[in-house]
């Protein structure tokens, strides 16, 4: 099929085309109860961890900071829940190291309705205020980067956007949060839209879809303001669309430099998620205090798309949606991308689209493959998005050649979106060979 | 809640490709050729691909087993290099001679390199390089195709006693009334007799009594399978008839009668079997695409060359061999571009990328391609 999508002109060059698995696009968003306690890390961001500003057995509402941004590249943290804090201290955190939390004891009976906050109005602020507005409500990129909204949404000196590139893409197989936000909140969306395209000074929004999700497409068109400013574009499907170089691309046909960011082509990309969020949060004064995760896997009970309070325990996620005794992997994010963890006791934060669960089973038929020697079939290099060569760059860190992989084969480049190790016949592991590499370079480079 | 979890590295799903799935439908793929290789040399060929497939998977088993290769016979490498070898050689080759090729093919196109994923030269053609070498005459000896009995009788030289003289096949041909003339392959009457064998003799094979291999058409047929699949690359197919044809074209136009034409360069001898299955064995070609085209290119070229000036009549092998050597080479200087770093990019970095005010949709019917939208005098909204 390759064959023919070569003469069809596609979106953008290479990728995949992973099954899709998105049986949880139908089911409504529903809401996810308090958990007894609720875990706030102060680091769910790129940058700076945010400086707490409760102390232990302070009372807290709904909304309210309890932590302050440290710095301009870091936000604040808001309560998740009615309660009282319990403890600041080491927690384990999805990705190994423990780190600061907050922990918060769950009144009992607490209304999910967040009360903390006043109404602002966003239309009569200027730029600069829309962007100190976005970080008051602690967003940051709910993609899965998790990189802060307002860092994003400043221009620096002399910089021109022109675009604002709304990534609506959900590449991943398994997850449909973005999708079901897309759906039920296209209002909000568009009111996060058009607060952001006032922050960057962007005349024109579009929205890039992929076309395996019509009835977002839909909804978003009929929520589309007058004034034809906003586009929503379908894009063909295919992973990773929603790498936000490949979105570009598959929107306008042309490559961000490498090494560059969209910037450099007066674009800004953002998610779908990232900005409903901003529409809901911004006119109302509010915080980040909950965000929308796909909960699927295959012998999960209650599959589904949940508002979960952030700093709810993975357990307690699991429990609710039903996940099946036999499980043997829990993973945070998609399926190519996303990051399994070792303990269920990790809060879900802000850069959590998804909690997926696979059982013993499900893993069988990956693990019963015999790992063969790289037959050159040359797969791994038609699938690469970045236009790397895999190929040579698994046999170079099958011998540790990691400069040269860095200086001649352009490692840096590689986003380890994980097409290659998904696509490989010899079931070589790949991006993770690449993931390796570049963790080594990084620590010869500080050292 | 209490799971016992593993932690693995991203990604935690796999795409259904694998080595024995590919090289499973190489296989498939080969059985209608086989076939119709057996219909048109009857018994004989039928034992010869037995025996040099069965000769292939034992080496294999050998060297697997002793630890000197890596892969196993449930792979279908092997059984691959020997469907292949035994279509190139002659189908009343001795079969002892056959069962020496299929041993040196695996024993010295893949064993010593590691096995597979490590071998430099495609080992079937080693194989037959290696009998090429060794025997000269038995494997010039070509038998004329559709003989009648050819499905009771053996050819008398593909009994032949192991490192025994095969028997005559000239003095058999005689015997039942048959111009030994007719048993010389098309690529060699030309050669040695100037006689250009008819293109469409060529393309079907169906016409008796002409010493070729099995129908060009047949393996076009079962390559575009493959390809449709993807289970081998299309350029490198393209490339090698694309580059051969061209070349043929362009010494034909310039010397015009002394050389035949490019459709005879195109279907006779083992251009057809060798651009789709042997040029395109994963191990021995370039990765990147742009690779592939180079090394297809390079053996069209070759291919050419070998036939009209050299003292051989083929040359498919060799050309093949030699652009197996030239691979790291080629990939050396054919890597991808990598995103973001193209020519093109350095040619546009100038121009500025605003969305214009009439920004037309992909989807509205005035809209052509992306591209269009950043074209200075673009079509107008209706």
């Amino acid at each position: 099929m390759k064959l023919l999508s070569y003469f069809r002109g596609e979106a953008f060059q290479r990728g995949v085309h992973p099954p899709g698995c998105k049986h949880t696009a139908d089911t409504p968003i529903r809401r996810l109860p308090f958990a007894p306690r609720l875990i706030v890390p102060l680091s769910q961001h790129i940058g700076r961890p945010s400086r707490p500003i409760v102390r232990v057995g302070e009372e807290v509402v709904r909304g309210q900071p309890i932590a302050e941004a440290d710095g301009w590249l870091s936000v604040p943290q808001h309560a998740p829940a009615t309660g009282v804090v319990e403890a600041i201290e080491l927690r384990p955190s999805a990705r190994g190291p423990w780190t600061e939390c907050i922990v918060i004891r769950v009144y009992e009976a607490s209304t999910q309705e967040v009360l903390w906050g006043t109404p602002q109005d966003i239309d009569a602020f200027p730029p600069q205020e829309i962007v100190l507005a976005v970080q008051r409500t602690g967003m940051v990129g709910l993609g899965g980067a998790a990189f802060p909204s307002h860092a994003k949404l400043t221009m620096p000196q002399g910089a021109r956007v022109e675009t604002l590139v709304v990534n609506g893409c959900e590449c991943e197989p398994y997850l449909t949060c973005d999708h079901r936000v897309m759906v039920e909140h296209a209002h909000d969306l568009m009111t996060g839209i058009r607060h952001a395209m006032r922050a960057t000074g962007a005349r024109h929004a579009i929205i890039g879809v992929e076309d395996n999700k019509p009835e977002a497409a839909e909804a978003m068109r009929r929520a589309l303001p007058p004034g034809g400013d906003i586009f929503v574009e379908k894009v063909p499907t295919k992973y990773p669309q929603g790498s936000e170089k490949m979105l570009i691309t598959a929107l306008f046909g042309i490559e961000v430099p490498s090494g560059k960011l969209p910037l450099s082509l007066g674009m800004v990309v953002n998610n779908v998620g990232t900005l409903a969020a901003l529409g809901r949060l911004l006119p109302a004064g509010q915080g980040l205090v909950e965000r929308v995760v796909t909960v699927t896997g295959p012998g999960v009970a209650r599959p589904g798309d949940y508002r979960v309070p952030l700093g709810t325990p993975i357990s307690f996620v699991l429990d609710y949606a039903g996940a099946p005794a036999q499980a043997r992997q829990v993973i945070l994010g998609g399926p190519m991308m996303g990051q399994s963890v070792a303990s269920l006791d990790v809060p879900v934060t802000k850069g959590v689209s998804g909690v997926l669960v696979f059982r013993g089973e499900d893993m069988a038929g990956r693990e019963g493959r015999r790992t063969y020697p790289c037959i050159k079939c040359g797969e791994c290099v038609e699938s690469c998005p970045m236009g790397l060569n895999p190929s040579t760059l698994g046999m170079l860190a099958a011998k540790r050649e990691y400069d040269l992989m860095a200086e001649q084969f352009h490692l840096g480049d590689c986003f380890e979106c994980g097409c290659c190790t998904w696509i490989c016949p010899s079931n070589i592991p790949l991006v993770q060979q690449f993931r390796v590499a570049k963790q080594i370079l990084r620590e010869k480079a500080v050292a | 809640m209490s799971i016992q979890t593993e932690i693995r590295s991203a990604p935690h799903i796999k795409g259904p490709r694998s080595v024995e799935q590919i090289m499973a439908n190489v296989v498939y793929s080969l059985l209608p050729i086989c076939a119709f290789f057996v219909y048109q040399y009857g018994i004989s060929a039928a034992a010869s691909i037995l025996v040099v497939t069965a000769s292939c998977l034992l080496a294999e088993r050998a060297f697997v087993r002793t630890g000197t290769q890596a892969g196993s016979l449930s792979d279908f490498s092997a059984t691959i290099t020997g469907l292949l070898l035994a279509l190139t050689l002659p189908p009343g080759f001795p079969l002892w001679m056959g069962a020496v090729a299929g041993v040196s093919a695996i024993a010295l196109g893949k064993a010593i390199f590691g096995g597979i994923g490590f071998n430099v030269f495609n080992p079937a053609l080693v194989g037959r390089a290696f009998v090429q070498a060794a025997f000269p005459a038995a494997i010039a000896t070509y038998t004329p195709s559709f003989l009648p009995g050819r499905f009771t009788d053996f050819i008398p030289s593909s009994l032949a006693w192991p490192l025994m003289a095969p028997a005559d096949t000239a003095a058999w041909l005689k015997a039942m009334h048959y111009d030994t003339l007719a048993s010389a392959s098309p690529l060699a009457r030309w050669k040695f007799e100037g006689f250009v064998t008819p293109a469409w003799d060529l393309v079907t094979s169906l016409a008796g009594h002409m010493a070729v291999g099995p129908s060009p058409v047949l393996i076009l047929f079962c390559g575009a399978y493959l390809a449709m699949r993807r289970f081998l690359d299309w350029r490198i197919p393209v490339a090698v008839l694309g580059s051969a044809g061209l070349s043929a074209l362009v010494i034909y136009a310039i010397f015009g009668t002394k050389y035949p034409d490019p459709f005879f360069m195109l279907f006779s001898g083992g251009l057809v079997l060798g651009a789709v299955y042997m040029a395109t064995d994963m191990a021995t070609s370039p990765v990147t695409p742009r690779g592939m085209w180079l090394y297809g290119g390079l053996i069209g070229v070759l291919t050419v060359m070998i036939r009209y000036y050299s003292g051989l009549p083929e040359g498919v092998m060799y050309a093949i061999l030699i652009a197996n050597a030239t691979t790291p080479l080629i990939e050396r200087i054919a890597q991808p571009t990598p995103f973001g770093k193209g020519a093109s990019i350095r040619a546009r970095k100038s121009a500025s990328y605003t969305l214009h005010p009439d920004y037309i949709s992909r989807e509205e019917a005035s809209a052509r391609t992306p591209k269009k939208r950043f074209l200075k005098n673009k079509p107008k909204k209706p």
